[in-house]
């Protein structure tokens, strides 16, 4: 535990931040790529077709994580948007601006998936029933946080007007979850839930769970390299950086 | 923790609630108020917009779809279980639209208590299972929780 809290307030520290993570990118990626194969490998060759939904229920392996991710990356970022408020940690506020471009493409992701796979089964591309609605409201969040960040000249100030519009969307994640319980939705309820009964057998579910896996070692990679380089870049005039500069035209 | 982080940790946490005790009000609002669609009970009770088109949503009444020959005209009945509603459709269905499926249908109330779609959309459960396991599970349907057509909900 003691190491476990060292390494947080290493962490905390751009220069050691930007040492540590350097080492754990190449098993980030590695790991996201060999995963998110074999989870598609999985999903489309191996798994079953479904008895109603026949071989359109396989859009859901890109689907399903897409989506799955679109409100993990949001709550880490609401988390690091939150430590950038109330002890405005760099590092914290170069995680929040770098998640919210990869968690826009996520839900993106999930939204184009979802009206592909509506189209054919439902009978619609788009319907404005409660899940896909705070899906998009979710998306518009993401962007907000772009927005807000880009507006200001001083990066500094950005991040913090940028992780206000973050925390105060975190209310949006109960929404999206429970939205199919809530009100009545052409959306289908969850199929899977961390207590209670699984709706799909183990062959259709394993598919999906190494697919969230791998997205999430995905989501790890970028995250720390765009976080890397947002703080090279506000960091530019500092010592560290500078050393690191230093050493990077040695090497060229 | 220093004074000033002290007060912002209390403003950031104060604006957290706030927004979350605003939000809850409204979709506890929204609940009563925005329905997505009207079920064959709220029809009986006269409880539909007369002037303008809306959803309707239920299952398909076992034995009652019939399709015009020379046509995309369709007629069936769609039932909560408890009241049922006449509804007429002219136009392409949904794979998935099937007798005993959930359905969504958008249109007008008639005044002869039939209702016409202009859109009909098909709504899945969240249950998902190999072709092979529905078929096993239809031959011998007792007691198994996992029965396609039950909603957990």
């Amino acid at each position: 535990m003691n190491r476990l809290v060292k390494l947080y307030h290493q962490l905390g520290s751009p220069p050691t931040f930007y040492r540590i993570t350097g080492k754990w990118l190449p098993w980030l990626l590695g790991g996201a790529l060999v995963l998110m194969f074999w989870g598609l490998y999985d999903g489309l060759f191996v798994a079953p077709i479904d008895y109603q939904q026949r071989e359109s229920f396989k859009i859901s392996y890109i689907h399903v994580p897409a989506a799955w991710m679109s409100m993990f990356i949001y709550l880490a970022m609401g988390i690091a948007g939150f430590m950038a408020l109330v002890w405005r940690m760099k590092v914290a506020e170069a995680i929040l601006i770098a998640s919210a471009p990869v968690g826009a493409i996520f839900t993106l992701l999930a939204l184009l998936t979802g009206s592909l796979w509506g189209k054919p089964m439902w009978g619609t591309w788009w319907d404005w029933d409660a899940r896909m609605t705070s899906e998009l409201i979710l998306l518009f969040l993401y962007i907000g946080v772009m927005a807000t960040y880009n507006a200001y000249d001083d990066p500094r100030k950005g991040a913090r007007v940028a992780a206000l519009v973050a925390v105060i969307g975190l209310v949006n994640l109960p929404i999206i979850h429970f939205s199919v319980q809530w009100w009545s939705t052409i959306h289908q309820a969850s199929t899977v839930s961390l207590f209670g009964k699984q709706h799909i057998p183990w062959s259709m579910l394993r598919g999906w769970l190494i697919m969230a896996v791998g997205t999430k070692l995905y989501y790890g990679y970028s995250v720390l390299k765009r976080a890397r380089l947002l703080l090279l870049e506000t960091e530019k005039n500092t010592a560290w950086v500078q050393k690191i500069i230093e050493q990077e035209c040695r090497h060229a | 923790m220093t004074p000033k982080r002290k007060k912002r940790l209390m403003v950031t946490l104060l604006i957290v609630l706030g927004v979350a005790a605003a939000t809850a009000l409204m979709t506890s609002a929204f609940r009563e108020n925005i329905l997505y669609y009207k079920s064959p009970s709220d029809i009986a009770e006269g409880n539909f917009p007369q002037q303008r088109s809306f959803r309707i949503g239920g299952m398909v009444k076992e034995g009652t779809f019939h399709k015009a020959d020379d046509s995309l005209k369709v007629d069936f009945v769609i039932t909560d279980y408890a009241k049922e509603v006449p509804v007429h459709y002219e136009g392409i269905l949904p794979d998935l639209f099937r007798e005993g499926q959930g359905v969504i249908a958008i249109g007008r109330m008639r005044p002869d208590g039939t209702f016409v779609a202009e859109e009909v959309l098909a709504k899945h459960d969240e249950n998902y299972m190999p072709p092979e396991v529905a078929a096993s599970l239809k031959k011998k349907p007792a007691a198994d929780t996992a029965a396609p057509q039950e909603s957990s909900q």
